[in-house]
């Protein structure tokens, strides 16, 4: 069908105008930035060369930063997942009261992370907070079936006071809100899932575990790929939470990327360092984001 | 087997809630009867004062509205952008046609922090820094991404033959686009609006990036506000993040159907 020859453009213009503007001359603004030393505030500022990613690769805090970063996402790809997929199996078939059991799942998904990290910091406070609280019950209940536990001492687990704690309590709660998101893009993907094949393998004498692990598992690996890109990214992503609960610390123990560079950056005034942390934070990304594009590419040409 | 499954499902589930009903109850409860007897002792009173002070001293009216304010516009832009920028890739063959889809599925996937810095530089050049049209202007353009992928792939179902029975009736083509192109998109709208209502009320980064003035914040950033203001009381905090966060739930109670689909629509397929 033919058509005028800026009849696209007259569609595109806008859209991809506002873009460019805002999404990808960004995108390399902040790689030319990051050979630089500008301070965000000065109209001076001079090509530093690679003295950025220098002093980056030398710093102690890139490296805690970075290693938590691979340590949520190490937790975020197995135990939401495993979960979620669990769950999402479970309730595919007729359970009664399944609508609520769902709802109970992705309801932390619609609360923004600052809420949810609001919440989490409450139940993580040593003397007011939930989870203390419950302990020191519980190790009062222990206490008095003749066990030698001090109650007190419940209330003296600084959940996100400690540095060994602090980070594993943040990605609990981070996990407490992604594993409904898993879920439901499993729910959706069982939908597409072949039941005559099934039903074959049934009558063959298949296990459930051989069922799922031969016929359903391999048919959901489309959503499996998405499921795993999505999870990455928002783990090299988190700010938020790590940000509302403990900006990061103590002594750096919770810091992850995306944090350390919003302090350089916008604390500390230095716009080309935080420039060079989100470009190596990108170039991590980048592979999961080849992955997507190259399973988009592939659908493309089916 | 089955059964064991179920009490499992159900246990979790019941975990999952637990966090959101002790809020629930810490939020009606006053900071000295916690203080003084523990979160699980019996409430001595139960009352509201809590959210009346979060919404009125702890500001989080305003906040609410600021948030609305961001929100609504954001959402009408990206979809009416998006709506076109889709038709454009699904109607016409054109060199970069490939090319552009896949650029606006790669830039959804973008970690934020590599915008950061020039959007804020930008919004200061622009003199937007610090006002709810550059938050507006952003969030419109970062999910113009998103929304051209979805709306794209869900215009293509659609039968050519549809769109070329009007060209033979001689509809130019932004009378195609308004009579058959927006109707038949309008159910992945509802998709769309309500999933990214939550993605937008929800930012929190970008609040924090573009703007300074107390008065001007959303709720989500209003909150750490509200957090520093009453720091340790945590009845009152409590209380004014479930205010923060009741827009979306009515949202995702009344369309939950939507949201789930929009989810679902970029992740799969059909």
């Amino acid at each position: 069908m033919r058509h005028h020859p800026l009849a696209p453009l007259s569609f595109l213009l806008l859209p991809l105008g506002l873009y460019v503007v805002w999404v990808i001359y960004p995108t390399f603004a902040t790689m030319a930035m990051a050979f630089t030393d500008w301070d965000g505030i000065s109209a001076q500022w001079n090509w530093v060369g690679l003295a950025n990613f220098e002093r980056l690769f030398a710093d102690r805090v890139f490296w805690l930063s970075l290693g938590n970063n691979l340590r949520w996402v190490a937790v975020f790809v197995t135990i939401p997942l495993a979960m979620g997929l669990a769950l999402a199996l479970a309730l595919n078939r007729n359970v009664r009261f399944d609508r609520f059991l769902k709802i109970a799942y992705y309801l932390p998904m619609v609360l923004a992370f600052v809420v949810i990290g609001l919440m989490w910091a409450w139940i993580y406070h040593p003397r007011q907070g939930l989870v203390n609280n419950t302990l020191f019950h519980l190790y009062g209940f222990a206490q008095s079936l003749g066990f030698d536990v001090n109650p007190l001492a419940a209330r003296r687990i600084g959940w996100l006071g400690d540095p060994n704690l602090a980070m594993g309590s943040i990605i609990a709660a981070a996990t407490w809100q992604h594993v409904g998101y898993v879920m439901i893009l499993y729910l959706a993907g069982l939908k597409t899932v072949n039941t005559e094949l099934l039903d074959a393998g049934q009558v063959d004498g298949a296990s459930p575990w051989q069922l799922f692990r031969y016929i359903t598992f391999p048919q959901l690996a489309p959503v499996t790929t998405i499921v795993l890109v999505i999870t990455v990214i928002q783990s090299l992503r988190a700010f938020d939470l790590v940000y509302v609960m403990t900006r990061g610390g103590p002594f750096n123990s919770s810091n992850v990327l995306a944090n350390f560079m919003y302090i350089e950056a916008f604390m500390n005034y230095n716009m080309g360092y935080g420039a060079a942390i989100a470009v190596v934070l990108f170039l991590i990304s980048v592979g999961f984001i080849a992955a997507y594009l190259y399973r988009v590419v592939q659908e493309e040409e089916r | 087997m089955r059964r064991l499954v179920l009490i499992v499902v159900w246990a979790g589930a019941l975990l999952w809630l637990f966090p959101i009903g002790a809020a629930f109850v810490t939020s009606l409860r006053t900071q000295t009867d916690i203080s003084a007897h523990g979160f699980w002792s019996v409430p001595r009173e139960v009352s509201f004062a809590n959210y009346a002070a979060a919404w009125d001293r702890g500001r989080v009216n305003r906040y609410l509205l600021n948030s609305f304010i961001i929100t609504i516009p954001s959402i009408v832009g990206m979809l009416a952008l998006s709506s076109m920028s889709a038709y454009a890739l699904v109607r016409f063959r054109f060199r970069f046609n490939r090319g552009l889809y896949f650029m606006f599925v790669a830039g959804m996937l973008l970690p934020f922090q590599i915008l950061m810095l020039p959007v804020f530089q930008l919004s200061n050049r622009l003199g937007l820094y610090d006002t709810h049209l550059a938050l507006i202007l952003f969030h419109t353009a970062f999910q113009i991404g998103f929304c051209t992928f979805v709306l794209r792939n869900f215009m293509r179902t659609v039968p050519v033959s549809l769109f070329e029975s009007a060209v033979i009736d001689g509809a130019g083509e932004w009378t195609i686009y308004r009579r058959i192109g927006l109707p038949l998109i309008l159910p992945a709208f509802a998709a769309l609006a309500t999933l990214e209502f939550t993605w937008v009320f929800n930012d929190y980064l970008w609040a924090l990036v573009l703007l300074s003035s107390d008065s001007l914040k959303p709720v989500t950033a209003g909150l750490s506000t509200l957090m520093g203001q009453f720091v340790n009381d945590w009845p009152l905090i409590v209380s004014g993040s479930l205010l923060a966060a009741v827009p979306t739930l009515v949202v995702f109670f009344a369309l939950q159907r939507y949201f789930i689909e929009g989810l679902t629509m970029g992740a799969t397929k059909g």
